[in-house]
């Protein structure tokens, strides 16, 4: 009876041996739940921490206010830094990144560094694994390395504004030839908007 | 298996035959007429984002009341995912402390001065949602600003929940001194621990207002550490879906049983669960910041790991729930390994609705998985598929149960019958496939890379294979249009119904556990164990890195010099 006011864990003399009112069916539920959520967290720390997998982290921190005046990002873009390895220095500013294009060729290995001058922005690259998001004062870092020809958006993926929905670039993959081309191209000419051009025509 | 019955015990009957005052229908009564108002409002603006998605712009002819998609996203938002669950919950929480306990609140005075607060700071938030000065969406994510009428508001909505939440918590204790040895109502237990979650949660967005947001939003300080206001934020953030999610698992446990004739299957692991999301609920929040830079990897996998931790709970949940239903479906005729679904009680709308809340229940709960997933959460993050699935648990497995609720609730406070069953049934299920293809297609675009928060119909960079998922958008929108309209029409037409006696008007439904609860050992109806592990937990999980963000905290970010909305 509830009224005899029992306070040991488990009262009344009647009772079958179950503890905390526990069924078998319950207890053994119990037991499949733990393994399955044990195995997930197994599988997700050998995905996440083996095999080259990266999420962005603290990196560098910066003022937001001087980023357009000095720096990397005083110029963004993209720069080469050794054979088929690239840095490139994204500037998130409503509504725009700076640069809006980033060619590279194809196997390249790319250093992402984004920041914003303003608000909070995103930046995902459709179809890769590169999705951050980009904080003031802060500096978003990723890494990938560019294995198909095509072109692939990077878009703004956090409410920013009225025009958040026009905020994006691309990042275009070529064949090492046209990126050769290119590259000569814009060395004799100075003019890189015939280069890509070319680029374009040819992809 | 077999299930021995027992009878009600006299103090069960004693609590269940308590009739509520006049003053006490209509303080709850109160809280249901904002929240069903605000998702009234809240849920016609919904589609108007869906079918921009198909490039129907109908924002264009709502000009002189909303300036944009994105004020219309901000008061979506605000009004279904804040007011009506929050408004809802505490009403409902007023019910469950003084039906559960069988007795008045101790100390009622204390619930009112917590209601009025939430009615002011819900007016003050409103007024410059509605002026478009506080087109900032749902989340509090500087250095996008919003008018300090929209931050004060929003604090006083959560200053008053708390308030509330003493009210509940001093009756409950006024219940225990009297009852002593006695084990709590579930109900009512289960409500304050909802309480006391949510005040432990809401710590975090209070600092954030309080030492960042509301200063500079007043021109106090002139910046503000967006990194550090993000952690904050979501310190709050993601136990705001448990806050919203356990009244609805107060129904599935403690009312959904009787209502389909059978009894809770176990009171003890009901309360084991909901110890088990004050203690994990909140220190997961870093879930929510896997890509953001300024937070150590370590973290997050921490984070990902006691999210996985919630998990366990909703697993007892599934598991009693289901069981509570099948022992009810099986004293009804019910047969077969699965066959006996069919004979639950699907003629009652009350019924009918949580049952559907809960199955795409089930989905929310495998998509959050993929959510919290320290690495898989990289391919979905920001993007459409993160709205695809809280749509699934928000505004399905919570509002749908809120709904059914709603369906005895309000003709029980006010003395009536329900008007339309059979249109409330088919609205629950025109909900159900509105959802369904809604939702299927927000995760679809998800996956294939769509942004989430963003009117997709006029971006630039929408390439076509997108296109047939943004139509099943808003054909989805649509359909929910049309169950939202049909709930309003059930709703004011039983309002509006004659009086009836009182034989035919709905009686609360509370299930008895099958075993005597009080076999449920002490350590289960205790707060000091569960609320000094939380803390210690908490410690653990956010101290060090919240310490380090707070010391490094740098007040440099001062957004645009313009409003950017």
């Amino acid at each position: 009876m509830s009224t005899e006011l029992d306070e040991r864990p488990s009262g009344g003399a009647a009772e079958p041996p179950l503890t905390m009112g526990i069924d078998p069916w319950e207890k053994n539920w119990m037991r499949v739940s733990i393994a399955l959520l044990v195995i997930f967290a197994i599988a997700i720390t050998i995905a996440g921490f083996a095999g080259g997998f990266q999420l962005p982290g603290p990196e560098s921190e910066l003022d937001p206010r001087t980023v357009t005046q000095s720096g990397p990002w005083a110029q963004p873009g993209l720069r080469q830094i050794g054979d088929g390895q690239f840095e490139a220095y994204v500037l998130a500013q409503t509504w725009n990144f700076a640069p809006r294009e980033l060619v590279v060729p194809v196997g390249a290995e790319v250093d992402i560094y984004v920041t914003s001058a303003d608000l909070q922005h995103g930046f995902k690259i459709t179809d890769t694994n590169v999705n951050m998001m980009v904080v003031p004062g802060q500096v978003s870092k990723l890494s990938f390395t560019f294995d198909d020809i095509g072109e692939f958006p990077y878009i703004c993926t956090e409410y920013c504004g009225q025009g958040h929905a026009a905020m994006y670039g691309t990042v275009k993959v070529v064949s090492e030839a046209d990126y050769a081309a290119l590259t000569t191209d814009t060395a004799t000419e100075t003019s890189d908007s015939s280069a890509t051009q070319t680029t374009e025509n040819q992809g | 298996m077999t299930i021995e019955e027992r009878p009600a015990t006299a103090t069960e009957t004693a609590r269940q035959g308590y009739e509520l005052t006049r003053w006490e229908r209509r303080f709850i009564g109160g809280h249901l007429i904002i929240a069903i108002t605000a998702l009234a409002i809240g849920s016609l603006i919904g589609p108007l984002q869906a079918l921009e998605f198909s490039n129907v712009d109908l924002y264009q002819y709502l000009e002189p009341v909303l300036k944009s998609y994105y004020q219309g996203l901000t008061l979506h938002g605000v009004l279904n995912a804040l007011v009506w669950t929050t408004f809802f919950i505490v009403g409902f929480t007023n019910l469950t402390t003084i039906k559960g306990l069988g007795r008045p609140l101790s100390n009622p005075k204390v619930n009112q001065v917590g209601f009025i607060t939430m009615i002011v700071g819900l007016v003050m938030a409103a007024v410059p949602m509605l002026l478009n000065q506080a087109t900032v969406l749902y989340t509090f994510y500087p250095p996008l600003e919003a008018s300090w009428a929209f931050y004060c508001g929003l604090t006083l909505v959560v200053v008053g929940s708390w308030i509330e939440g003493l009210g509940f918590y001093l009756t409950l204790r006024a219940w225990r001194r009297d009852n002593r040895g006695v084990r709590s109502p579930f109900i009512a237990l289960a409500g304050v621990i909802n309480a006391a979650m949510w005040q432990i949660a809401t710590l975090g967005i209070a600092v954030e207002m309080l030492t960042m947001l509301i200063p500079w939003s007043f021109g106090i300080t002139d910046a503000t550490d967006p990194q550090l206001a993000r952690t904050y934020f979501w310190f709050t953030g993601h136990p705001l879906v448990y806050f919203w999610l356990l009244p609805a698992y107060v129904s599935w446990y403690g009312m959904l049983p009787k209502q389909a004739g059978g009894k809770l299957f176990s009171d003890s692991l009901a309360r084991l669960s909901f110890w088990m999301f004050l203690l994990v609920s909140v220190p997961v929040g870093f879930h929510h910041q896997f890509v953001d830079p300024g937070i150590p990897q370590v973290w997050k996998w921490i984070h990902a790991l006691l999210t996985y931790a919630v998990f366990f709970p909703s697993m007892l949940t599934a598991f009693t729930v289901i069981a509570s239903l099948e022992y009810a479906a099986r004293r009804r005729g019910g047969t077969g390994l699965i066959g006996w679904v069919r004979a639950l009680p699907w003629d009652d709308p009350s019924v009918t609705a949580q049952l559907l809340a809960g199955i795409l229940f089930m989905f929310g709960g495998i998509g959050g998985l993929t959510n919290a997933s320290y690495n898989i959460n990289l391919v979905i993050h920001n993007t459409a598929w993160v709205p695809g699935h809280f749509h699934l648990t928000v505004a399905t497995a919570v509002t749908l149960s809120f709904i059914g609720i709603t369906y005895w609730l309000v003709p029980m406070l006010m003395g009536k019958q329900l008007w339309g069953r059979k249109i409330a049934v088919a609205q629950s299920w025109t909900w159900f496939v509105g959802m369904v293809i809604f939702s299927n297609a927000m995760h679809m675009l998800g996956l294939l890379g769509a942004p989430r928060r963003t009117p997709l119909g006029e971006a630039l960079y929408v390439p076509d294979e997108w296109n047939g998922h943004l139509l099943r958008v808003s054909i989805g929108g649509t359909i929910l249009l049309v169950a939202v309209l049909m709930y309003l029409l059930v709703m004011i037409k039983t309002v509006r119904g004659p009086k009836v006696e009182a034989a035919l008007v709905p009686q609360m439904p509370v299930a008895e556990s099958l075993r005597d609860p009080q076999l449920t050992p002490v350590w289960l109806d205790r707060f000091k164990p569960w609320l000094i592990a939380a803390g210690v937990l908490l410690l653990l999980s956010y101290g060090p890195q919240l310490i380090d963000q707070i010391v490094h905290m740098n007040l440099n970010a001062p957004g645009t010099s313009f409003r950017p909305w």
